[in-house]
């Protein structure tokens, strides 16, 4: 029976995975943004679900944290209310974030939103870190409320959590698959593969990159809520770039970008190899080399393989009358 | 008619880019005043940051990607550097701290040049395994920078593989500080006091600095291959017709890029008195705060913004956390993004 809640434990992350490359298959995939700080909207996310639903930690033990967002006992939702407006509150986060730094970068050159993105992920990462009456510095955050923890028992929460992810990933995936397939979906396309030709039929490259970037990073934002919750436990350190942005980025890569199925395998298998390599023997399961090894993948997917397991389906003549 | 306007016009944004430069140059004086020690510690380290720029500029203008594995081509240069110095010249008998004022010693100005030719083979043989081949094949310039993402994170990894992942202690000797006192008489009566210090390894670091900018102005301006590079990068394919050799010149780009970023990965180890596997990665942003800053493509524009981001980035911490450099950079880039996309120097709107 232990294999099933290992596996739980196992698709919990992987499905939270599923929806950082979900979210960057919007930026990248769809519109050809290329966002490496995904880092920054997993954190803002995961934040501002564990501020809104965490009880303060006892003063002795932190006296520069006062925040607290003990707006969970004030405003008497119950927490699995709660994390439904925790959800809600990191998409409107990281969607505002995206929107200010995307309304400064998206007119300009294609490189600049990458380094803005990268910017993004190291200034939230050290405001977290810095600002202990915000968010308890390099201490973290626990004891984040369980969602729904009241009805099974501790050892079967992985389970449940396992389906309320599923769960979340499908709906966004349905949701994503709609926007995509939409007209807006087709501009967006037709920007990534040539943004003059889009303007010049008439559409605004500018406000559909941006309102492509606004969704991508609120899902993004979604994906951190859910880990906020699943592990209750969130410090500066959860996101560092290996962990929250590259690893995903090979994940999008290896299993398509352009086709969000493919996003999704790409999750669950790369995540599948990167927790499979734990029971390697230890002369080879080296953390570096893995480092190394996600490097590696991704320069040789994009140069042997560039469009993953399952691409982008080729639309030409598809769709005709 | 139409050419009077298109001078005036030229003449009007060169007074935009001379009036930008003076409003920052007066706001640098404001702020030197304010805090003598940290612009001058500011301009020094910042050279090095522009040092790191001018490659990443000089990609950018011949072969048209944002180059992100630039700050982690520095790691490898501070860590070869560090294996010369720990390991391969103690077992041949060159040891020693403390050359003159500095901290390092003798074998540091011996292995500066073994670095640059191990970074520039490295930086070489990464260009023909890999970014030619994509090249040749017409792939996509930001999936160009993606695989250099994927070169940043292999060549982090394999760094960490070889040294581990922790910070690591150079060999080196205290040294006090230089100390300049002085005062300028005020006309009002009153007196300046200044009071500036220097650690001597930060002279260093500038004059450095001052050699290598001075070089690549007499390499780009003075002979042919430098000329051919400047061609190249205005147009590489009228570049191609009058017959240069542009395969060259992407070798010349990759080699010149690689030696600076090695010299001034090197550098800001020794200012710093410790390796980190993360120390380049971390350098990017204020670089690319730089070039953005000077203007994509123009290496004296990368110079001047590399400057000016070190002395925002050390005089920040009179009133910010000195943990919010990085972010502090991060935030110049962005006004200079909406204030003026094309940088102090650039020629157009990117």
């Amino acid at each position: 029976m232990d294999i099933i809640y290992f596996l739980a434990g196992f698709g919990i992350l992987a499905g939270i995975y599923g929806v950082f490359t979900l979210g960057l298959n919007v930026h990248w995939g769809y519109t050809g943004l290329f966002n490496i700080g995904v880092a920054g909207f997993f954190a803002l996310g995961a934040y501002t679900a564990a501020l809104l639903t965490t009880a303060p930690p006892s003063p002795e033990l932190f006296e520069d944290f006062v925040f607290g967002g003990n707006l969970a006992n004030t405003l008497q939702l119950g927490i699995d209310l709660w994390f439904f407006v925790a959800l809600a509150c990191a998409a409107i986060v990281s969607g505002v974030v995206a929107l200010v730094v995307g309304a400064i970068t998206l007119r300009l050159r294609d490189d600049y939103l990458a380094i803005s993105t990268l910017g993004i992920a190291e200034s939230v990462r050290l405001m977290f870190l810095n600002e202990k009456w915000l968010a308890n510095g390099s201490r973290g955050l626990s004891d984040i409320p369980k969602f729904l923890g009241d009805f099974v028992t501790p050892k079967q929460y992985d389970l449940l959590y396992f389906a309320v992810v599923i769960i979340v990933l499908a709906a966004l995936y349905f949701v994503i698959q709609r926007a995509i397939n939409s007209p807006w979906g087709r501009v967006l396309r037709a920007i990534r593969e040539d943004e003059e030709a889009t303007a010049a039929a008439g559409k605004n490259v500018f406000r559909f990159k941006l309102q492509a970037f606004i969704l991508g990073a609120a899902v993004m934002g979604i994906g951190g809520a859910l880990y906020a919750h699943g592990f209750r436990y969130v410090d500066p350190m959860v996101f560092d770039p290996l962990l929250a942005t590259f690893i995903v980025w090979v994940m999008l890569m290896v299993g398509g970008s352009g086709n969000n199925l493919g996003a999704l395998m790409g999750a669950f298998i790369v995540w599948g190899i990167w927790s499979g390599t734990q029971f390697l023997p230890p002369e080879i399961n080296n953390p570096n080399l893995r480092f190394f090894l996600i490097g590696f993948l991704l320069v040789l997917v994009i140069m042997l393989r560039p469009n993953g397991m399952i691409g982008e389906r080729r639309r030409v003549s598809e769709g005709g009358t | 008619m139409i050419g009077q306007g298109i001078g005036v016009r030229a003449r009007s944004a060169a007074l935009g880019e001379w009036g930008w430069a003076g409003a920052l140059a007066l706001l640098c004086v404001v702020v030197f005043v304010a805090a003598p020690s940290k612009v001058v510690n500011g301009i020094l380290l910042g050279s090095m940051i522009a040092l790191g720029a001018i490659g990443i500029t000089l990609i950018y203008s011949i072969l048209r990607f944002a180059h992100i594995a630039h700050g982690d081509y520095m790691t490898l240069g501070a860590y070869i550097s560090f294996f010369l110095l720990t390991v391969v010249f103690p077992a041949i008998g060159i040891v020693g701290t403390g050359f003159g004022p500095f901290t390092f010693g003798y074998p540091l100005l011996i292995a500066l040049p073994i670095t640059v030719v191990v970074c520039c083979a490295f930086a070489l043989a990464i260009d023909n395994s890999v970014y030619q081949r994509l090249r040749e094949r017409g792939t996509g310039l930001i999936t160009i920078a993606m695989v250099s993402l994927g070169i940043a994170i292999a060549l982090r990894g394999a760094i960490q593989m070889l040294w581990g992942t922790g910070p690591i202690r150079l060999p080196r000797e205290t040294r006090s500080f230089y100390h300049i006192d002085f005062e300028i008489a005020l006309p009002t009566g009153g007196a300046l006091p200044f009071d500036i210090r220097v650690p001597p390894d930060n002279i260093f670091l500038g004059l450095t600095a001052v050699v290598l900018v001075g070089a690549l102005y007499l390499f780009l301006n003075r002979t042919r291959t430098g000329k051919a590079m400047r061609a190249t990068a205005d147009n590489i394919d009228l570049a191609r017709i009058t017959g240069i050799d542009t395969t060259r010149i992407v070798h010349w780009t990759w080699a010149i890029a690689a030696a600076y970023a090695a010299i001034a990965g090197t550098l800001i180890a020794v200012a710093r008195a410790q390796l980190h596997p993360n120390a380049g990665w971390a350098t990017l942003i204020p670089m690319f705060a730089a070039v953005l800053l000077g203007g994509i493509g123009k290496p004296w524009g990368a110079l001047v913004g590399g400057l000016l981001i070190g002395v925002s980035m050390e005089v920040s911490t009179e009133w910010v956390s000195p943990a919010y450099k990085p972010a502090v950079s991060f935030a110049i880039m962005l006004v200079v993004l909406l204030v003026r996309p094309r940088g102090l120097f650039g020629d157009r709107d990117a």
